[in-house]
């Protein structure tokens, strides 16, 4: 019984997946790839395989490196160790305007002194196309984008949504081989982002190009992604996919990075196979979790359990393991989902969600109630680092 | 709730645009003056513009003066550019501070001590005073101002407008020219009319460094009121307000022509 083969992979092309082949040829390559800034360290030794037709993510906090790992991509930094190839070809050397690759910035850097179909035209003036060719290809890119009515507007009448558009019709327009985006959705708000993370990835498809996504935004790279790639300080804390480094992050880093996660330290004391069990002081009843992983009895280890896998509890459920008691201490409403925080006799908070399928409720769970945590082994991870 | 200006508001702007432009308003009026004494108004006539274009002395020293404005501005703001982005673009390195703050030095010396040590230098060098020593020390003078003026927008501008030109295939001395100079180009011609005004009316410097055969304008008109006023001085003056106004109202059309929407 392999937990990782059962997960929950929700995604629509989980047959899509070159990084799982060995004969696969990566289109970019990172091949231990360090940058210094003084005495700083941004990038650490990193390697990292990007497959042609990928949506990848550099998912981290600020200052993690993510934005350097792309710019030097783009070639707007050097590395100091290590090298970069995009389709075998070492691109050291190589500056930023001879890389087949297009940048959609962050501020999205519009040409404020030109027109949207001007500012389009841009990368196909600079490849020397003829006139009608680039006028074509602008017409199909404002298609595209669903621009058509706004060719002529300076970047200064355009909404934030029309601007980020512009912005992804530019850095798509000369084809590169990869399209780089540098936090694309930041500057946007929320409702508007939602729907752009889908056109984003309805969009990649359509075009079959290979996306690199830079993004603080977890949701944002979760959505939209193939694989994802969590950094931190400057080195890779976990690739894969959305549903792997959700569900079975390898570390309490990237458990806490990615969602919410309630954390308990405690003594392995059995390891059948199968089922771990611990003991912590939090949980009198012992606590067990189903781990394909070995971990020897007696280490230290932590275990992981995300907020809605916790089910809450009126009335005491049978005495056994995963059962953990408390005082609601309060209750975050977000009309969908309600956190309840729990306060352990130890004093320690645990987070439970519960989605609100119902209208309404025979007992609605209050601030004070005594409540009774439980989860499933299986909803349970053990982490050891 | 108040509408409009406030009798102290008034009263302000009156006291302060006279003190300003009173002067300026009499010189014009007195140029269109009848009478050969300046302070007696003898009536409305433009015999002195007739007269101003007969006096060849004077009409030499304009000439001059528009010449060694229009180098000296031209040069001043090429170099200002230069020296801004160096300042703006450069990054850190050691001695920027002071790099920075020497820019503006020459912004507060004393116009007599750079008139002074331009002369020692043209002179130590050998250099025969003339039409080249005034626009050299002219540039020098205005140097500082151009630059200041064009750093002031250049830190504003967003570089990541040059990257993205890069990213698109452009070169860097073509991003340069493509994206980031059409969007700094309003402090560019600023900066030029800043310095050609500035060049246009200096006496201090120009009394320094010019010799025989390049007399500046307002070397002329200094030395002749000495020996009198004359109205045809009156009236080049009311030419040069005009000339230096219009060059300022045609910088401000331009800056807001391209601000205004759908232009």
């Amino acid at each position: 019984m392999n937990a990782k083969t059962r997960l929950n992979i929700g995604a629509v092309r989980s047959s899509f997946a070159p990084w799982a082949d060995p004969s696969a040829k990566p289109l970019v390559r990172f091949d231990q790839v360090t940058k210094r800034f003084g005495g700083e360290t941004a990038v650490d030794a990193v390697s990292l395989d990007i497959y042609e037709g990928e949506f990848f993510a550099l998912l981290g906090p600020s200052g993690c490196g993510k934005s350097t790992l792309m710019r030097m991509l783009a070639g707007f930094e050097t590395p100091d160790l290590g090298r970069i190839t995009l389709a075998g070809e070492d691109l050291a050397g190589r500056p930023p305007h001879l890389r087949p690759v297009n940048m959609m910035f962050q501020s999205y850097a519009l040409f404020p002194h030109l027109t949207v179909a001007q500012n389009i035209a841009f990368g196909l003036r600079q490849q020397k196309k003829p006139r009608d060719e680039v006028a074509a290809r602008v017409d199909e890119m404002l298609a595209l984008v669903r621009l058509g009515g706004l060719a002529h507007r300076k970047p200064d009448q355009l909404s934030g949504g029309q601007k980020q558009r512009v912005a992804l019709a530019r850095a798509i327009a000369p084809k590169p081989r990869m399209l780089l985006l540098d936090e694309p959705l930041g500057a946007l708000d929320r409702k508007l982002r939602e729907e752009t993370q889908f056109e984003l990835m309805a969009l990649q498809q359509r075009l079959g190009m290979t996306f690199l996504i830079v993004t603080h935004d977890q949701e944002e790279a979760m959505i939209t992604a193939d694989r994802i790639a969590v950094m931190r300080a400057g080195q890779l804390a976990q690739i894969g996919r959305p549903a792997e480094v959700y569900e079975a992050p390898n570390s309490r880093y990237v458990a806490d990075f990615i969602g919410d996660v309630n954390l308990f330290e405690a003594r392995v004391t059995e390891d059948d196979g199968d089922i771990i069990r611990l003991m912590s002081p939090e949980a009198p009843d012992g606590l067990e979790a189903i781990e394909d992983d070995e971990v020897p009895a007696g280490s230290t280890a932590w275990l992981a359990v995300r907020p809605e896998k916790m089910r809450v509890h009126l009335d005491p459920p049978p005495p056994g393991p995963n059962r953990l008691e408390g005082v609601v201490a309060d209750i975050g409403y977000l009309g969908d989902w309600t956190t309840y925080l729990v306060e352990l006799p130890g004093g320690r908070t645990i987070r439970a969600a519960r989605a609100n399928a119902s209208r309404v409720v025979d007992r609605p769970v209050d601030w004070d109630d005594r409540v009774w945590l439980t989860f499933a082994p299986d909803s349970a991870l053990v982490l050891t680092r | 709730m108040r509408r409009g200006p406030s009798a102290f508001n008034i009263a302000a702007i009156v006291l302060g645009m006279g003190f300003l432009y009173l002067p300026i308003v009499l010189l014009v009026i007195y140029s269109f003056n009848e009478s050969r004494l300046v302070t007696v108004w003898g009536g409305f006539s433009t015999r002195w513009y007739v007269s101003l274009f007969q006096n060849e002395q004077l009409l030499a020293a304009a000439w001059v003066t528009l010449r060694v404005a229009f180098v000296s501005a031209t040069l001043a703001t090429i170099l200002g550019t230069l020296a801004a982005l160096g300042l703006v673009r450069a990054g850190r390195f050691r001695g920027r501070t002071l790099f920075s703050s020497m820019t503006y030095a020459p912004l507060v010396m004393p116009e007599v001590i750079l008139g002074l040590s331009l002369l020692l230098l043209f002179v130590s060098v050998g250099v025969a005073r003339g039409f080249w020593t005034v626009m050299i020390a002219h540039t020098t003078l205005t140097l500082c101002y151009a630059t200041v003026v064009v750093k002031a927008r250049l830190v504003s501008f967003d570089e990541a407008l040059e990257e993205a030109a890069r990213d698109l295939g452009a070169p860097p001395w073509k991003a340069f020219a493509l994206v980031t100079l059409p969007n700094i180009a309003p402090a560019v011609a600023a900066a030029w009319m800043l310095a050609f005004t500035l060049s246009l009316d200096d006496l201090v410097i120009a009394s320094f460094t010019s010799g025989p055969g390049a007399t500046t304008l307002p070397i002329r008109i200094y030395s002749a009121v000495r020996l009198g006023v004359s109205p045809e001085i009156n009236a080049i003056s009311t030419l040069l307000i005009g000339l230096v106004a219009t060059g300022v109202i045609a910088v401000y059309l331009l800056n807001m022509r391209r601000r205004t929407p759908g232009a």
